[in-house]
């Protein structure tokens, strides 16, 4: 007869930088059902993104995760100029663009270091962090701070890059890809690594498309979705670049179509100098004096996927109603895919190969009266209210006006 | 010296307790054991249980489903035990204060050593408060 064994990694556990609770259910070495518990990130930002100004909220939705820090406030900034209906101007699109794909570059190399230091190999960590530091440098020199740039404004950006800085952000470039050679090497030509991740925590094509995967997970099995192309921003319309995908969904698949992704992200930030130089310096934000009543939408593609806001305006300072949708909210969901039928060992790789973020996909769990501390809603509960409210909006018509 | 200074004399072990945060302070906690910054010169190594640390550094708003796994973390811990606030969340709540599962700063929880103030501070900053303090023993 077998024996169930509930191994439980976190929510405190010295491997993840972020709290939450992985239950692996495992008979003998092998997962054989997996269940996850988050909340202990919460922290009520759409309701709190309610009580702020427009311009208050980037601060906020760029502090949803650390690492997307320029995701969050790029989806609401399309949100919020679909509302108003203006086009910014050609350069604080170029400097948009450039932003986002230094943000890129840097979670990226987070994710290899971090992949390495789940596999058990130091050395990979320690290098993808060093390689690191520099972009963070640059950061630093174009916005002022390593991470959380305040970079985003509605009809704009908050500074601009002057022409003396780009010939730094041109040698880093050139250095970095360098760097990326090296690391790309390290990790594509390695026995070790081929044996630990190649046919591992595999999704296939069906998987992805039955849990709407997003972002990298899915262009690994093949899938050729990218916000930026798809549905052009900024200047990614402007300059030339091309998706990666790759077709055997395992975690290797997944590490080249990063690693790759980094030499295309550092193509388009020289493609973007190269505009901006030839431009006039200053012309980075339109002034906007009102956000108008209405509904709008935006889309922007994060390290891991597509990030979606859906901004409410009243046509007063705040927004009614702001919803966030990160993308590791739909690519958590296929562990259930791709770690049942694994050994533990490799079960880590497997959560951490869609370089899951989960500041970003909190939800509430459960409400509790303030005065009394009682439980007055469960999880189930909550479910089943947001069901019956969503029926309701559906049977009187609203949604499809 | 005291029994105190004189658990604090070598090597600190550091035990991190990230929060409800943006993961931005885990990240430079991280970024302060890489190469470019390398705590572990010090003798500052992170360590996988509560029970063999010297050090709790606390990063992020604590929420409510944070707040009595924070008190149990500190219970178990053995003493004399120092524990550092790091970012602005961890000091003060930070722009998460006025949300609904706020649960107080950490202060409010358990008895602070030191604060490092900044969203996200930077490693140089970290490092400073964290040598600051074991010199002050």
């Amino acid at each position: 007869m077998s024996r169930k064994t509930l191994i439980p990694i976190g929510p405190y556990h010295p491997l993840q930088e972020e709290p939450e609770l992985f239950k692996l259910y495992c008979d003998g070495e092998i997962v054989t059902d997996i269940k996850w518990e988050t909340g202990y990130n919460h922290r009520g930002i759409e309701k709190l993104s309610e009580s702020k100004s427009y311009d208050q909220v980037f601060f906020l939705v760029e502090r949803i995760c650390g690492i997307c820090s320029t995701s969050h406030p790029f989806a609401f900034a399309n949100a919020v100029e679909e509302i108003v209906g203006v086009e910014i101007t050609d350069r604080a699109k170029y400097i948009r663009s450039i932003i986002g794909e230094l943000e890129r570059i840097h979670s990226h190399l987070l994710w290899v270091g971090l992949a390495g230091h789940f596999l058990g190999y130091n050395t990979v960590f320690m290098w993808a962090w060093k390689y690191r530091e520099p972009v963070l440098d640059l950061f630093e020199m174009i916005t002022g701070n390593r991470n959380s740039y305040a970079m985003f404004k509605v009809g704009g950006v908050r500074r601009d890059i002057e022409n003396i800085k780009i010939p730094a952000i041109r040698k880093e470039m050139a250095v970095m890809r360098k760097k990326l050679d090296l690391l790309t090497g390290a990790v594509m030509d390695d026995p070790v690594i081929h044996a630990r991740t190649k046919g591992v925590g595999i999704l296939t094509r069906q998987d992805i498309v039955d849990y709407g995967a997003v972002g990298p997970t899915a262009r690994a099995s093949g899938i050729d979705i990218d916000v930026r192309r798809d549905d052009p921003y900024a200047a990614y319309s402007m300059v030339n670049w091309k998706v990666i995908t790759a077709q055997e969904g395992d975690v290797f698949a997944k590490a080249e179509v990063r690693l790759l992704e980094m030499y295309e992200s550092a193509s388009i930030i020289e493609q973007c100098v190269d505009a901006l130089e030839k431009m006039k310096e200053g012309d980075i934000a339109l002034k906007i004096n009102e956000i108008p009543e209405g509904i709008g939408t935006g889309r922007a593609e994060a390290p891991r996927g597509e990030v979606f806001h859906f901004v409410v305006s009243d046509g007063s300072n705040s927004p009614a109603r702001h919803k966030i949708r990160a993308p590791s909210y739909t690519n958590i969901a296929t562990f259930k895919k791709s770690c049942i039928g694994q050994t533990i060992a490799d079960a880590t790789i497997s959560l951490a190969a869609v370089d899951p973020c989960y500041c970003c996909t909190e939800r509430m769990a459960a409400a509790y009266d303030n005065s009394s501390g009682r439980k007055i809603l469960n999880a189930n509960e909550l479910i089943a209210l947001s069901m019956k409210r969503t029926s309701e909006l559906r049977k009187s018509g609203a949604g499809h006006e | 010296m005291g029994f105190k200074d004189y658990c604090f004399r070598k090597s600190l072990w550091v035990f991190h307790f990230g929060g409800a945060s943006c993961n931005n302070c885990d990240i430079e906690i991280l970024d302060c054991l890489t190469p470019r910054h390398d705590l572990e010169r010090f003798g500052i190594l992170l360590v996988g249980s509560i029970r063999h640390a010297d050090v709790l550094l606390v990063n992020g708003s604590i929420n409510r489903r944070d707040k009595d796994r924070l008190l149990e973390l500190y219970h178990q811990a053995p003493k004399p035990l120092l524990v550092v606030a790091i970012g602005a969340c961890g000091c003060t709540g930070g722009i998460f204060a006025e949300g609904i599962p706020f649960a107080g700063p950490v202060d409010k929880i358990i008895p602070v050593d030191a604060y490092i103030p900044g969203c996200p501070p930077k490693p140089e900053a970290i490092i400073a408060g964290i040598i600051k303090l074991a010199g002050k023993r």
